[in-house]
């Protein structure tokens, strides 16, 4: 929902969406929709299972870019990404307005650009603010 | 039409009673609850525990009020329809949450005049009964998110 309202950045580009929710390719049609299985730093067996869903959905698209506001899965698809070469931005969600996530600050050395949505968290050695969702 | 949603994952029995009595003493019949794995069930008002994304959108649509957990999924969907939100934010307290985040991070959205928040159940009949200022409140939101992000993220994208 959070990367829908950012559409207009990726306008002109070919586009695909990923996400855990299996009815998630509604809201993105024409675009392509890859469900991914859903994990946490709780469920280390699921966090594998998207690991691997990951290799295989990042072999099979070859993204230039990534794009993800989390959680987990979106954590694991920036790694996965990184690795294959692909320019990778984390933008952490507007849900973290306390705290970065976990994911987001794992995610620190896997992202080209790490941006916090809330301008209190963010600082000169990262996470930028460049404006929210909302 | 006053929408009520605890959301998908977790219960909130204290956000559902209080908008049934509250709804009971005032003769109120055009609450809809959406109350998920809540334990109390409603008497007066009408209830469901889970609708479709469409179904929650037509409720959405139709509402005049929405009155929410702390889900920024269903503030976002507020704003985007231009519709005024009460947002009740669970308490670690009241075994509601596993964190006390939500009434932090709802404090943040209100700071940007963005919703309105209640820390009980007595501070939201205060608002319900004065529910015209909270009708006052209803922010409209764009579409798409602030142009700076999407500026910056354009052009980042450029380079590819």
């Amino acid at each position: 929902m959070e990367l829908l309202r950012l559409r207009p950045a990726w306008e002109r580009k070919k586009v695909v969406y990923a996400g855990v929710s299996p009815d998630g390719g509604n809201e993105v049609r024409p675009a392509p929709y890859y469900v991914l299985p859903d994990g946490n730093l709780h469920t280390k067996l699921a966090l594998i299972r998207v690991f691997l869903e990951a290799f295989r959905l990042v072999m099979r698209v070859r993204p230039a870019a990534v794009i993800s506001t989390g959680a987990a899965p979106g954590f694991v698809v920036v790694v996965v990404a990184k690795l294959f070469g692909a320019k990778t931005i984390w933008i952490d969600s507007i849900a973290n307005a306390e705290a970065l996530s976990i994911s987001g600050r794992a995610v620190r050395p896997f992202a080209d650009v790490w941006l916090t949505q809330w301008e209190h968290l963010s600082s000169e050695a990262g996470p930028q603010y460049h404006g929210s969702v909302v | 039409m006053i929408y009520v949603t605890v959301g998908t994952q977790l219960p909130f029995d204290r956000m559902v009673r209080a908008m049934d009595s509250w709804a009971a003493r005032r003769g109120r019949y055009d609450v809809f609850a959406q109350i998920g794995r809540s334990s109390y069930e409603p008497s007066t008002i009408e209830w469901v525990r889970f609708l479709t994304p469409e179904d929650n959108a037509r409720c959405l649509d139709r509402a005049d009020l929405i009155v929410s957990h702390a889900g920024t999924g269903t503030i976002i969907d507020a704003l985007q329809r231009c519709k005024p939100i009460i947002v009740f934010p669970r308490r670690m307290e009241f075994g509601e949450h596993r964190t006390d985040h939500q009434m932090a991070t709802a404090r943040r959205f209100e700071q940007r005049g963005l919703v309105c928040v209640v820390e009980n159940e007595t501070v939201l009949e205060t608002l319900l009964e004065g529910s015209e200022k909270v009708m006052a409140v209803a922010t409209a939101i764009s579409d798409y998110a602030s142009e700076e992000l999407i500026r910056f993220l354009t052009s980042h994208l450029a380079a590819d």
